[in-house]
């Protein structure tokens, strides 16, 4: 983790504003800088209308950004976007195939319009990877819509791209269905394909993301590694329900970051880092309590999550 | 990658296969179509009129009746085939793949004119059951009809682009095409027009395509040939140019 590792995208200064047709000037992207690295799942989280969306269809050709630049594998997107463009793949946010066509066929005619020759055995396995083998046949209209997704993530496939965009690739998808999504989000990571992917479910980023960019109004407010910025930001909260009520804290006690209720009735501790010390802290904490007898009856410990980290940031920015 | 002839390609037999799907509607129906046409005009009429230019009238009424269908087919055929995507969103891949206008335009342009031509062969066929006739210059013929599918199939191309509702989409070839067919000199010569409105007639783009079909086939026109070759080859010149333009701006097709 510690070593650096190969920018495969850089974004710099990159600012979109839409022309008065949608709304006078409005900024989609405001000066967004960003580097991806090679071999990394990259969540970019934001609330809806963030700019997710407006970022990836800068990088994949779908939008056309107002200023700035954006390199990927070298090749500056404005010159040299055939060859770029060859090498990443998208998957977008709706649901739109062509419903007539069939599985097979759909997803060959994606990998001949990357460039690549005809390869039946490759479509096959891609096919295989998103159990849509026995469905090869069929017209895209009868799938299920969880099996429509995957046809689209199977036609992003087919030109076996070394950068992935997935934009909200569990959005409106069943709890079941999600978690197969991320085992092969996963597997395709294995593989070494770089995978972007946006969303706002945060329990997403959390679970698949080596690093979380946030983004809000345009701006990306932060990006670091999931762990960094967990430990960074990240507390650990216990509520320690004693049985007597507690006129002061005794001094060893009070050396913790502890906050008597009014009652006296509660303990409230909140520290740590995300890393963990939090709830090792509390344990200390407990002992102490017990070696000066002080008894209670209950401990409710509560580590931040992601989400809260990031409700919290947001909110800052509105607040702001 | 300068130029990604796979990608061209597969656009290309993508729309074919388009066509196959739908074959009932884009091969049957106008040949259906132009066989009624034969009937009425060039079997059961015909038989009662003078021959035009010495051309016995069920067979004058060919190239006309042949560009009629050419120009609706290729324009709509084109134009759906690029709106469609647009519509549903399915364009997203298309935009984000390493085609460009050259690729793009060889795909679907290509694929419409192939269409075009076999529309064109299947309806001269269809004519050989109702009336006598004969191409006097067989290769002018193929070439123009290529020529002019072609061009159609660009201004469809553009006109898929434009619209924004299924109703512009259809209101151009039938408010605009096919009047100018009809009155473009499909059923009767200019030349037989009376003053002005032989002049008038001329003010007809259409009517110069007629013409120069027309004249592939029996050797005779109401305008130059060179006139008609010079007029489509500028259109499609001019049809390109406009594509070149809507890629450069993202017109309609990038955000």
């Amino acid at each position: 983790m510690a070593e650096v590792s190969e920018i495969i995208l850089k974004i710099e200064g990159l600012n979109k504003v839409y022309s008065a047709a949608k709304g006078p000037g409005v900024k989609a992207l405001d000066g967004v800088d960003l580097d991806i690295r090679k071999g990394e799942i990259f969540a970019l989280l934001g609330p809806n209308g963030a700019g997710k969306t407006t970022l990836i269809g800068a990088v994949c050709g779908l939008v056309r950004p107002t200023d700035g630049t954006i390199t990927a594998f070298g090749h500056d997107l404005a010159r040299s976007w055939r060859s770029a463009r060859a090498r990443i793949g998208l998957v977008p946010q709706e649901l739109s195939t062509d419903m007539f066509e069939t599985v097979e066929r759909a997803v060959s005619y994606s990998r001949g319009l990357f460039g690549h020759p005809p390869d039946k055995a490759r479509i096959g396995e891609i096919l295989k990877s998103l159990s849509l083998y026995e469905k090869r046949s069929s017209q895209i209209r009868e799938l299920s819509g969880g099996m429509k997704r995957r046809v689209l993530i199977a036609k992003a496939l087919a030109h076996e791209p070394e950068l992935l965009f997935l934009d909200e690739p569990t959005a409106g998808v069943d709890v079941e269905l999600r978690k197969e999504m991320w085992e092969q989000i996963g597997a395709l990571r294995d593989r070494g394909t770089t995978i972007i992917l946006t969303t706002h479910y945060i329990e997403e980023a959390e679970l698949m993301a080596d690093r979380v960019g946030i983004i809000r109004g345009g701006r990306i407010l932060m990006v670091d590694d999931k762990e960094a910025i967990m430990q960074r930001l990240g507390t650990t909260e216990a509520v320690i329900q004693l049985t007597s009520p507690l006129k002061a804290l005794p001094e060893t006690i009070a050396a913790f970051p502890v906050a008597l209720s009014e009652d006296g009735m509660e303990l409230c501790y909140r520290g740590g880092d995300g890393s963990g010390s939090g709830s090792e802290e509390v344990a200390a904490l407990t002992k102490a309590l017990i070696a000066f007898g002080i008894d209670y009856r209950g401990i409710d410990v509560h580590d931040s999550s992601l989400e809260d980290i990031f409700v919290d940031l947001v909110n800052e920015e509105e607040a702001a | 990658m300068s130029f990604n002839l796979r990608g061209a390609w597969s656009i290309y037999q993508r729309e074919l296969m388009r066509a196959m799907r739908t074959a009932f509607q884009s091969i049957l129906s106008p040949v259906l179509t132009t066989s009624l046409y034969f009937i009425v005009f060039g079997t059961v009429i015909g038989a009662r009129m003078e021959p035009v230019d010495g051309v016995p009238y069920g067979a004058f009424i060919i190239p006309g009746l042949l560009m009629l269908t050419l120009l609706g087919e290729t324009t709509s055929n084109s134009s759906f085939g690029i709106y469609m995507p647009r519509f549903t969103g399915t364009i997203y891949e298309l935009l984000s793949a390493p085609v460009g206008v050259a690729e793009t335009l060889i795909g679907f342009v290509g694929a419409a004119a192939t269409k075009g031509l076999i529309l064109a062969t299947i309806i001269l066929g269809t004519a050989t059951f109702f009336v006598d006739y004969q191409i006097a210059h067989p290769v002018f013929a193929v070439g123009y009809i290529m020529l002019v599918a072609a061009s159609f199939s660009l201004f469809g191309f553009i006109l898929g682009i434009w619209a924004d509702s299924f109703e512009k989409l259809g209101i151009i070839p039938i408010l605009i095409l096919t009047p100018l067919t009809f009155l473009g000199g499909t059923f009767y010569s200019i030349d037989e027009l009376p003053q002005p409105w032989d002049m008038i007639a001329l003010a007809n783009p259409i009517a110069f395509l007629v013409s120069g079909l027309r004249w592939t086939f029996y050797g005779t026109s109401d305008v130059s040939i060179w006139l008609s070759l010079g007029l489509t080859l500028g259109f499609l010149a001019f049809c390109t140019a406009v594509i070149a333009f809507i890629f450069k701006t993202g017109w309609r097709l990038r955000e």
